[in-house]
């Protein structure tokens, strides 16, 4: 049977059909769908978010060693974060196969960079795959834990945006039930010790010599014989737009392992073709390694390095070709920016945050990025999973040791917290810092569409756990009970004080906004604690006085013609504009 | 010369793409072409613009559609399919919703909408226009204004071989698919 399946479900497929029986992940776009059409194989597969790819690689190893095909999922950047476990895996080797699946982000359609992952294999000496539509991704996962075991290599499995979010058919095979390998206690392999470390490292040179052999046998790096004027070297989704420039006028080594490259096959490859290209999307991973062999080739002179490939972009740069377009006039058309939802609850915070004077917001990974576009513009920073606490409270000890007059606060949401935020707080606590730290609990993962965390009281596979309670969690960690602020985020004036509240304070202190994404499915206990809303607002026309107020919100439900309009297709009811506005102009309906 | 066709599907999150996309990927895959789609996630969600590609053909590599590439601009919102105009290719068909979802910078006031989109696609486009969004409110239901427009894309393609009966009806909930063959056969009528 075919099925038309994204990357990501065609990885999930693979999983299932390889015998994978141990998955986690945290999740991340492009990445997040893996695990989510993991979660079904319930029988099968154990599958769980972790707190971040740290914890997710790191469990799947210890699954891997305990004898279980293990696969960790995460995006690019998650990877940064699982470095640490990564690169001494890749010493000790695996007993049951371990694959790593690296989500790469090229275009950032929804990523703050767009590293290269392709340079994590070289870089922690592991085998790599790479998989070029929804077919391969299926079939890449099997044949990448076989590689894993028969090598004793963690296996990187690099795959993009395109590959990740395109749809394509796929054909199933059996699932095959490879069970649990023996675990034995080896502490020369599995104990990490300088000792067994300066073993381990010979083995790890060793093991590539191996897998370079592997790589110019394997039918996974393949040669397609067309006419040899022009020879392309390319992978992954780069491989499809070649084809689809040049067709049958050229000649391909099509790579689905390149880690490490088949040197001989490139060659030989190379010495058949008059001009040999290397298509490759980002940095020049593959021409690098190609142009140190001292083989001639073509590549990012021609190439750009920046953003995502598509065919337009390489029939242009190698045979100058550009399609006739319609012109419309550019200028006629309005941008269409991400914007919070309509009664998203992180808006009433920030709409009263950015009131404030003389204060550095600084942000984080999520929805609540957002709040850094106009109309609020309430933030300063976003760095990184984590970075909002940590990089406030460097700000604020900088500001103070240099007798600046500013406060800083840092802005988190409940998922992100658990990622990485929390040792951030720690440290507020621990160095006697004095940045304000907002937790905007929203009881989901939203930005990625709605995961569950550890806040949440339920697992990736549906069974109820135990929530845990922020408030309670900051104050274990030594901030005060007193300086700790539980607040409803639609209610502006309790933003408001709570704010004031924690700026006055000389100690740390925490503000913790209360209510679920408007988007998510509220669950029994979201329903007990918050209810639900019946109501609407409406603009009262007799009233409005058209100061524009309420559009401050930036609340996309809300218009403004001579006189505000309320969308009431689009309109929730959260009431922040009801409070927002000075002539008591918005009312409720529907009551 | 590729046999492939394209079709871009353009609108604002929220305006049922995903499931237009998902009927039209099914209906041609059932009438045995090799079909590839390509949507975006994440972040481009939030109230921004939202396009999905979907080719089709014998063979079809690249999962994204060109500029000056694609046979038919399908459109659920009209300042959408100028956005996308330059993927048309030239001789191209638009269809277009005439409905207006303001962008942020329209709604806080830094920006006007563009008071004649529809001229310039007239103008510029084999343009076919009509007004999605309340064929399916008369037949009872906004939502199903997603399957008018797949029903109009339908017929502008020429896609007789597909049974989109039963597309529709694997696709949708039982109650459902009475409202939904007519909102289909509603857009066929629209050309």
């Amino acid at each position: 049977m075919k099925a038309f399946l994204t990357g990501n479900e065609a990885i999930a497929r693979g999983a299932y059909e390889a015998g994978v029986t141990f998955a986690a992940a945290y999740p991340g776009t492009p990445s997040t769908e893996i695990l989510e059409n993991i979660a079904p194989y319930k029988e099968h597969i154990y599958a769980e978010w972790s707190p971040n790819e740290k914890v997710a690689l790191e469990v799947a190893i210890g699954a891997s060693i305990a004898g279980a095909r293990s696969l960790a999922a995460m995006k690019h950047v998650g990877v940064n974060v699982a470095a640490d476990p990564l690169f001494t895996y890749a010493y000790t080797g695996v007993n049951g196969g371990l694959i790593l699946v690296s989500a790469d982000d090229p275009g950032m359609h929804s990523s703050q960079n767009e590293q290269d992952n392709r340079y994590y294999a070289k870089f922690s000496k592991i085998a790599m795959v790479e998989p070029s539509d929804s077919q391969e991704a299926k079939d890449f996962v099997k044949i990448a834990l076989e590689i894993s075991e028969k090598y004793d290599t963690p296996v990187l499995f690099r795959v993009t945006t395109r590959i990740c979010h395109s749809k394509g058919l796929v054909a199933f095979g059996e699932r095959e039930e490879v069970g649990i390998k023996r675990y034995s206690k080896n502490i020369p392999k599995y104990v990490a010790t300088p000792a067994n470390g300066r073993v381990l490292h010979v083995k790890v040179e060793e093991r590539l010599k191996k897998l370079e052999d592997f790589s110019n046998e394997t039918e996974l790096n393949r040669i397609e014989w067309n006419d040899k004027k022009v020879g392309i070297i390319t992978s992954s989704v780069a491989y499809q737009y070649a084809k689809e420039v040049f067709g049958d006028k050229a000649s391909y080594l099509k790579l689905g392992f390149t880690y490490p490259l088949p040197m001989k096959k490139i060659k030989e490859f190379a010495d058949q073709v008059e001009t040999l290209y290397i298509i490759e999307e980002l940095e020049p991973y593959i021409e690098e390694q190609v142009k140190a062999a001292g083989i001639a080739c073509i590549g990012k002179d021609l190439i750009p390095r920046v953003g995502e490939l598509n065919p337009d972009i390489i029939a242009k740069a190698i045979l100058g070709e550009e399609r006739p377009t319609i012109q419309y006039g550019e200028a006629e058309v309005v941008g269409r920016p991400p914007t919070m939802c309509a009664g998203c609850p992180h808006r009433g915070f920030f709409y009263m945050l950015s009131k404030k004077k003389n204060v550095m917001i600084t942000g984080d990974i999520g929805c609540y990025t957002l709040g850094s576009a106009e109309p609020l513009n309430a933030m300063d920073t976003c760095i990184c999973m984590g970075a909002s606490i940590s990089a406030g409270h460097g700000a604020q000890k900088a500001f103070e040791f240099h007798g600046v007059d500013k406060k800083v606060v840092g802005v988190i949401g409940d998922s992100t917290f658990f990622h990485s935020g929390v040792t951030s707080l720690m440290d507020i606590v621990y160095n006697r810092g004095n940045a304000v730290t907002v937790i905007l609990d929203n009881r989901i993962t939203g930005m990625t569409g709605h995961q569950e965390n550890p806040g949440t009281g339920y697992t990736l596979q549906g069974d109820k756990t135990h929530a845990i309670n922020i408030p309670l969690l900051c104050e274990a960690v030594g901030v005060k009970k007193e300086n700790i602020f539980v607040i409803n985020p639609l209610d502006l004036d309790a933003c408001n004080k709570a704010i004031d509240d924690a700026l006055k304070a000389t100690e740390p202190t925490v503000i913790i906004t209360e209510w679920p994404c408007v988007l998510k499915k509220p669950s029994p206990e979201d329903i007990e604690k918050f209810g639900v809303r019946k109501v609407i607002c409406k603009v009262d026309e007799e009233k409005c006085k058209s100061c524009r107020i309420c559009t401050k919100t930036g609340c996309p439900a809300i218009a403004f013609d001579t006189k505000a309009i309320i969308n009431e297709d689009m309109c929730v009811g959260c009431e922040v504009c009801l409070q927002a506005c000075p002539f008591d102009a918005i009312e409720k309906v529907g009551e | 010369m590729s046999d492939v066709k394209n079709i871009l599907l353009v609108g604002v999150g929220g305006q049922g793409i995903i499931l237009a996309s998902k009927l039209l990927s099914e209906g041609l895959i059932s009438a045995g072409y090799d079909v590839k789609m390509s949507e975006v996630h994440g972040m481009a969600q939030r109230g921004g613009s939202v396009t999905t590609q979907v080719r089709f053909g014998k063979k079809v590599y690249s999962p994204i559609i060109g500029k000056g590439q694609s046979d038919i601009i399908v459109s659920f919102e009209k300042m959408e399919a100028l956005r996308w105009l330059d993927h048309l290719k030239v001789g191209g068909k638009v269809v277009v919703n005439d409905y207006e979802i303001p962008s942020a910078p329209i709604l806080v006031g830094a920006a006007k909408y563009p008071s004649n989109v529809l001229e310039i696609l007239k103008k510029k486009a084999d343009t076919t226009v009509f007004k999605a969004a309340e064929i399916a409110k008369e037949l009872g239901n906004i939502k199903t204004m997603n399957v008018v427009m797949v029903g109009a894309l339908a017929k502008a393609m020429g896609l007789n071989e597909v049974n989109w009966e039963e597309v529709i009806k694997n696709n949708v909930k039982d109650k459902f698919v009475d409202i939904n063959l007519k909102a289909f056969q509603k857009g066929m009528e629209q050309l």
